[in-house]
């Protein structure tokens, strides 16, 4: 019986040591017979052997302090502990509660414009402007989440997350930049099996940094909007409260997880 | 929990491998392994129960890269080869090894960066073809095509090694 006929997929796999081993033999067999071929193969196991040896020093020295995975996830774990990038915006936000003097607590002196009413003022127009398109909903897709984050995160200035909805049967299909009155504001879409969307928008909170769920209709949209580290997040979409409330609530635990 | 540090622990030497032989930095390398690693602690609910986890990991780590390389091209921030501290390559070895690796790991640089890439997930880091086209996000075919491209412009480079440094000005940086 004629082997199969030798392909060069074969043949890097004979140097990566990726084949079956009775395909092993053929190429053996094959190179034994093909001195010019076997030579450039010779030459590509050199060439891996080498690059191997030359940067495994790499893989021997040992952690720097910063690498410590231990560290890490217990960082990740403590709700408050922020992220390198964080310092720059918590000391911007000193700056701006300094600044803000006699600032209290007392919703009377608070700026309903830029409260947690007005984020879920956004998010409910975002809703209507971006949900019932068809064709570019988004503007980077799921596939590029860590694209969409990096990018979201840059231009807000602060540490931005995309929840999970998952476990509520809508699966998330991306997202995009928007402009708001306070600023730019980052917004996530979601889908389940029926087309129904539901879109989650955050941005840093200039007032009202930390507010419980607070439940909010709008036209046609129901929602519900929170604040947590200074920064204020809106989910909203058509499905009653009832249904919203326990998907926002789990965006909210995620959220500060991820924070 | 401890299934994430027992997955995640042993794969650091490898990823602040591949990542230097990428960037070439090592605070640059070891930034971008951090970051791949909080984001692996983050999100390892969300991982494929059935996939291998190193690929998964790996996958972060390259989109990571892919946007930090897009910056690093805008501000300037590379490092030419001849400035790059030796501490960023150090390498324990005779010094007649030591050369060898040196300009094996300077042709290596001068691949273009999605050949470069292939190569070390396959050959380096022992990633099957079909989790290295899962990390690139690219068809096995084109696996297959930038691998053996790599391999034959590797070893043409690596032949030429002798002749001056000009033979290559098109690989070079203008600042």
């Amino acid at each position: 019986m004629t082997p199969r006929p030798i392909t060069d997929d074969d043949l890097h796999g004979y140097v990566d040591q990726q084949l079956a081993p009775n395909r092993t033999e053929e190429v053996r067999a094959y190179l034994a017979d093909h001195p010019e071929v076997s030579a450039r193969i010779n030459g590509y196991v050199e060439q891996r052997e080498r690059l191997r040896a030359a940067l495994a020093p790499i893989a021997e020295e040992p952690l720097p302090s910063r690498l410590n995975l231990t560290r890490m996830i217990e960082a990740q774990r403590r709700p408050r502990g922020l992220p390198r990038w964080a310092s720059a915006a918590a000391a911007a936000a000193l700056v701006l509660l300094g600044g803000a003097g006699g600032w209290s607590l007392n919703s009377v002196s608070r700026p309903a414009a830029a409260g947690i009413a007005s984020l879920a003022r956004e998010a409910a127009e975002s809703y209507a402007v971006f949900a019932p398109d068809r064709v570019r909903p988004v503007e980077l897709r799921a596939a590029d989440r860590v694209d969409l984050v990096d990018w979201l995160t840059q231009r807000l200035g602060r540490h931005v997350a995309a929840p999970d909805l998952s476990s509520a049967g809508y699966r998330f299909m991306g997202g995009r930049m928007v402009a708001t009155a306070h600023g730019p504001a980052a917004l996530f879409m979601y889908d389940d099996d029926h087309g129904t969307r539901l879109v989650m928008l955050a941005r840093p909170m200039a007032t009202e940094r930390d507010s419980v769920m607070s439940p909010l209709a709008q036209d046609a949209v129901n929602g519900f909007a929170w604040a947590e580290h200074g920064m204020g997040y809106s989910l909203v979409g058509p499905p009653s409260a009832e249904i919203l409330h326990p998907i926002a609530d789990d965006a909210r635990r995620q959220i500060a997880h991820d924070i | 929990m401890d299934d994430m540090a027992r997955t995640l622990e042993p794969m650091i030497p490898a990823l602040r491998r591949y990542a230097r032989a990428l960037v070439r930095d090592r605070s640059a390398a070891d930034d971008l392994v951090q970051d791949c690693l909080e984001r692996a602690i983050v999100h390892w609910g969300q991982r494929r129960v059935d996939g291998n986890p190193r690929a998964w990991v790996f996958a972060i780590l390259q989109n990571l890269f892919k946007t930090r390389a897009r910056r690093i091209a805008r501000g300037g921030a590379h490092v030419p080869l001849e400035d790059a501290d030796s501490g960023a390559l150090a390498i324990a070895a005779p010094q007649e090894e030591q050369l060898l690796y040196k300009q094996t790991l300077n042709a290596l640089a001068q691949l273009p960066e999605e050949q470069r890439a292939v190569l070390l997930l396959v050959t380096v880091e022992d990633l099957s073809y079909r989790e290295a086209a899962e990390i690139l996000d690219v068809p096995i075919g084109t696996v297959m095509s930038r691998l053996s491209r790599a391999r034959e412009r590797l070893s043409n480079v690596t032949s030429g090694e002798a002749r001056p440094d000009g033979a290559y000005p098109q690989l070079r940086s203008v600042k």
